[in-house]
């Protein structure tokens, strides 16, 4: 392995000489079940200032039976979990679909400015009018790069907007006296989330067959005729696609989808490849979701809040849920509730406000030229990662003599590795040795690995990835069994996953 | 600032290596007619200084809880947060972690989501809990759609007395299904609470589920108890019924869990609840948490993430994601819902909150709240042309009033002196659950006995000025 430049932390600690403490070595934290001290307290309450009022005895329960630990304990429990974490702050985290990009602390600190922060979401319209601007202007950037002028901001994460978008699909077509409109197609590559938000609306799922990772058009042409065309709601697919390749063929798919009357729903997984470069609305969806903690650049937090804001073509726009930001002549905000045709609400109150802050704070700083920027670097950074791996990584879809270029992501699927006898796990396990965490696995492919690295990544870091899966393959040719207990340096070896399932404990035992 | 960190000769070196003379060769895969040409129309970018700047100025457009005295609630309320918690869950590894789905490279997050889903479990005395759903009202509605499932029955009775939004959330989530929403009436128009007898009458061998919130909208603690029973025991003139019992929902508000009976101990089968006054703030609606616990018999069933503890090779105690082939990532259509995130984040500030106030002192917060809550009603029932609305029923937290005139107009003039004086209840944004005059006030720890008087005192001012002309 060559020698280069490795940022704090990512340097392979396995050397037990290494004065960099390794990350084994760190104790197991006990539960918080387990340092219950019946007593303590970590936080105090004012005292009552009023007379006592008991509730009567037969509504009254014994309380939730939780440890009782001390404030220093508790911060101290929290400290030592964090730090058997991996996070993007101190880790490569090329997780292909995640878009595991920087997440600006501006954006944390607008998010808790108090006047953000304490807004009740019932109250006035006229106490709330900054925040309302903010929404509303976040929407228009969303169309605007989206290219489809009406915005929801009510979903709560990239599979709720799907979800929301097939919900407004269908009741567009109820509208239109096409009820018998329950067929959605998309590829067989699609994210699991498309299936399973379709079943949710009712909706059955047919999938079309997918070449080299590209749509296959006659596939779909014979789907549409075999489901009958008047059946067909909506064609769902993710462009980039979901092997990480720009789908050039996408308006003759959408003059299909259209022909028939149906429409063409995009899943904005992929947005940061295309940013400024296309738009959905422009090559020809009828309606979309951002995912935008992977493209806004809102933080993932081990999982969310996400938010799944979507966009549609003008004809939908009556049938997006309630309630709306709208901008009134006087230049002042409101709130609307009366929609007649609104499929009504798809969650509680307004929406993920918290993470529009964020995302209105990014789209700010980045600007136009920015936004434009950033596809234009997430997809030379994911070139060059796949340029410098093919040899050794067979990379089906990406052969740069040939002009086969991927968009912000690369997939590989190692099969001489993997005839060494070593699995896909025994490969990225060993990464966490190396400091850093595994991309996506088995998806869009069987035993294929996913790696983005996004655009906010430095060279030296691309290098170091490159490095360290060079070195995995250099570990494998000379002997697969010594990955094969890997990670060697992280807080636990490989846990047992299938024994978790076979018998599950799923709480901390009671007592 | 796009926050890209490659420099011109670096990126020259990076072509270079792909073998190409320029980033435009990358993108002449996108057919040239659908190429975006031109600049998207957006404000320039602004420095980090000029976005303080900007933000700060919006921010400071909003009179919120941090300015005014909130009485607001109906499903969001004004709890205290311990200072801890932010600077913990600021933490980039936590704050920048995604789902860890690489159990040896998430042990933090797994752990922490455990812990999560053992206090939810005993704190609503069901046998486990997920690691959080998006909010309140989808968790609702994905126990609802568990049940319709596990029963194979269509008709689930609804509580006309849950939060108008989860109402409004079950109907989207179900009408495109083979699912009947049933509602619960009140006995007499202005009850604000259920009768066991309703459901007695309404429960037929078709019944999926029954979901009833309490303390509901109006804060009334209903008698969940009896009307799970109800809804279960059928008529002793009758036999058993065929097929799947009905299952039991109960939507739960978790800090009134300090001092009222479990969802458990009343017999429910799912427990689902808004986890947002778990330590997080009321940010305008969102993002919140939803809580998801059950029996053990829908472990299988359920939706959302789960964390389960093993042990990893050496024998040391280890946690990993567990039965994912329940989620959409496995399953695709047949997954038990579309569910793909938790609320990753706000489920650790709950956590955080729930360790750090123990059990003491969430009985203490939930004493304070119903003492407090108990003196204002008293207060606000003694002035002229005021009243309970439900004079004769039990409430924790939130009580609901009817005032001489339009509540909303009561709101305007105390938002003049301060206060956030509640929730009308026929706020259109809460789908119109009450008459004009019906004002729905929630009192927190956080109220004192001074902001409590001074209210009291305001509302006095305002009737004498208007004379309750309007009334």
């Amino acid at each position: 392995m060559t020698q280069t430049f490795m940022e704090p932390g990512m340097s392979k600690t396995t050397d037990q000489k290494s004065n960099i403490a390794r990350r084994s070595d760190r104790p197991v934290e006990p539960t918080i079940f387990e340092k219950d001290s019946p007593g303590l307290r970590a936080i105090d309450l004012p005292a009552l200032d009023v007379p006592r009022s008991e509730l009567p005895e037969d509504l009254l329960g014994k309380g939730p039976s939780w440890p009782a630990i001390g404030q220093l304990q508790v911060v101290r429990h929290y400290t030592h979990l964090s730090q058997r974490n991996f996070g993007l702050d101190g880790e490569f985290y090329p997780l292909g679909s995640c878009t595991m990009k920087y997440n600006p602390r501006i954006n944390e600190w607008a998010a808790s400015l108090p006047g953000f922060l304490h807004a009740h979401p019932l109250q006035n319209d006229r106490d709330i009018q900054g925040l309302l601007e903010l929404v509303w202007n976040t929407q228009q950037f969303l169309a605007e790069i989206g290219g489809l002028p009406a915005v929801s901001c009510q979903p709560a994460a990239g599979a709720h907007g799907e979800y929301t978008a097939l919900k407004v699909i269908c009741a567009y077509f109820k509208d239109h006296g096409q009820s018998q409109r329950t067929v959605v197609l998309a590829p067989d590559t699609a994210h699991g989330t498309n299936p399973a938000s379709c079943a949710m609306c009712g909706a059955s799922v047919v999938a079309v067959k997918t070449t080299q990772g590209y749509t296959d058009i006659a596939d779909l042409k014979r789907i549409i005729a075999e489901q009958g065309p008047d059946n067909i709601a909506a064609f769902m697919i993710t462009n980039p696609n979901t092997a990480g390749l720009f789908d050039a063929e996408i308006t003759k798919i959408a003059e299909v989808i259209h022909a028939i009357g149906a429409l063409v729903y995009l899943d904005g997984a992929n947005m940061n490849a295309v940013l400024g470069k296309t738009r959905p609305g422009d090559f020809g969806a009828d309606a979309m979701h951002y995912n935008t903690h992977k493209t806004f650049s809102t933080p993932h937090g081990c999982g969310g809040p996400g938010w799944g804001p979507i966009a549609v073509a003008d004809f939908l726009e009556p049938y997006l849920p309630t309630p709306r930001v709208i901008k009134n002549d006087d230049g002042s905000f409101s709130l609307s509730t009366d929609h007649p045709r609104s499929i009504g609400k798809v969650r509680s109150f307004i929406g993920q406000i918290g993470v529009a802050v964020r995302c209105y704070t990014y789209i700010r700083a980045c600007g136009p030229d920015g936004l434009t920027n950033i596809a234009e670097q997430a997809v030379l950074n994911a070139n060059y990662i796949a340029a410098k791996l093919c040899d050794v990584y067979e990379m089906p879809y990406f052969d740069a003599a040939l002009g086969k270029f991927c968009a912000h992501e690369f997939v590989t699927v190692p099969r001489r590795l993997l005839d060494q006898g070593v699995s896909l796990l025994d490969i990225v396990k060993r990464l966490i040795d190396y400091g850093i965490h595994p991309p996506t696995m088995h998806w869009p492919v069987h035993d294929c690995l996913m790696a983005e690295p996004t655009e906010t990544e430095s060279l030296q870091v691309l290098d170091h990835f490159c490095d360290a899966m060079l070195a995995i393959a250099q570990e494998i040719e000379s002997d697969p069994e010594s990955i094969k207990n890997a990670p060697e340096d992280a807080t636990i070896c490989r846990a047992d996953e299938v024994g978790a399932a076979r018998k599950p404990v799923l709480v901390w035992p009671e007592g | 600032m796009d926050y890209t960190q490659v420099t011109k000769d670096q990126q020259d070196h990076m072509l270079a290596t792909v073998g190409v003379d320029s980033i435009d060769r990358l993108f002449e895969v996108i057919p040239e007619p659908i190429r975006f040409k031109g600049q998207l129309d957006l404000p320039q970018a602004a420095s980090e200084l000029e976005l303080q700047q900007e933000l700060t100025h919006l921010a400071s457009q909003n009179h919120t809880a941090q300015d005014r005295a909130c009485f607001m609630g109906a499903g969001a309320y004004d709890h205290f947060i311990p200072a801890f918690i932010d600077p913990m869950i600021s933490r980039g590894e936590f704050l920048t972690a995604y789902t860890p789905y690489q159990a040896e490279a998430s042990q933090g997050s797994l752990q922490a989501f455990f812990e999560f889903q053992t206090q939810i479990a005993r704190l609503t005395g069901m046998d486990l809990a997920n690691a959080s759903m998006y909010e309140g009202a989808t968790a609702a509605a994905e126990a609802v759609l568990l049940a319709v499932n596990h029963t194979s029955k269509r008709r689930v009775l609804v509580a006309e007395t849950i939060h108008p939004d989860t109402l409004a959330v079950l109907k989207t989530y179900t009408e495109d299904l083979a699912v009947d929403l049933i509602m619960i009436p009140q006995p007499a128009k202005g009850a604000g609470r259920l009768n066991p007898d309703t459901v007695r009458e309404l429960v037929d061998d078709d019944t999926a589920c029954i979901i009833v919130q309490s303390p509901n909208i109006f804060g009334i603690i209903e008698p969940i108890k009896d009307l799970f029973h109800a809804a279960k025991e059928p008529d002793p003139s009758q036999t058993k019924r065929p097929g799947k019992q009905p299952i039991a929902i109960s939507i739960f508000n978790p800090i009134s869990l300090g001092l009222l009976r479990s969802p458990g101990e009343c017999g429910a089968d799912i427990a689902v609840g808004e986890g947002q006054p778990l330590g997080s703030p009321l940010q305008f609606g969102g993002p919140y948490l939803g809580l998801f616990a059950a029996k053990k018999a829908f472990a299988r069933k359920m939706p959302g993430r789960l964390v389960g503890m093993t042990h990893d090779k050496d024998g040391r105690a280890a946690f990993c994601l567990t039965l994912q082939t329940r989620e959409q990532h496995i399953r695709g259509a047949k997954a038990t819902s579309n569910i793909c995130t938790n609320q990753g984040l706000f489920a650790l500030r709950a956590t955080m909150y729930m360790t750090a106030m123990g059990p003491e002192g969430l009985q203490e917060v939930a004493e304070l709240c119903t003492h407090k809550a108990h003196y204002l009603a008293d207060q606000i029932a003694q002035l002229p042309g005021f009243s309970l609305a439900h004079p004769d029923a039990p409430f924790f937290n939130e009580f609901a009033v009817r005032c001489p005139f339009p509540a909303s107009q009561l709101l305007d003039l105390a938002a003049e002196q301060g206060f956030l004086a509640g929730v009308a209840l026929n706020n259109p944004r809460l789908g119109s659950v009450g008459c004009d005059h019906g004002l729905l006030i929630a009192v927190t720890e956080k109220r004192t006995r001074q902001e409590m008087d001074q209210l009291v005192q305001v509302f006095a001012q305002i009737t004498q000025k208007t004379g309750g002309s309007n009334a």
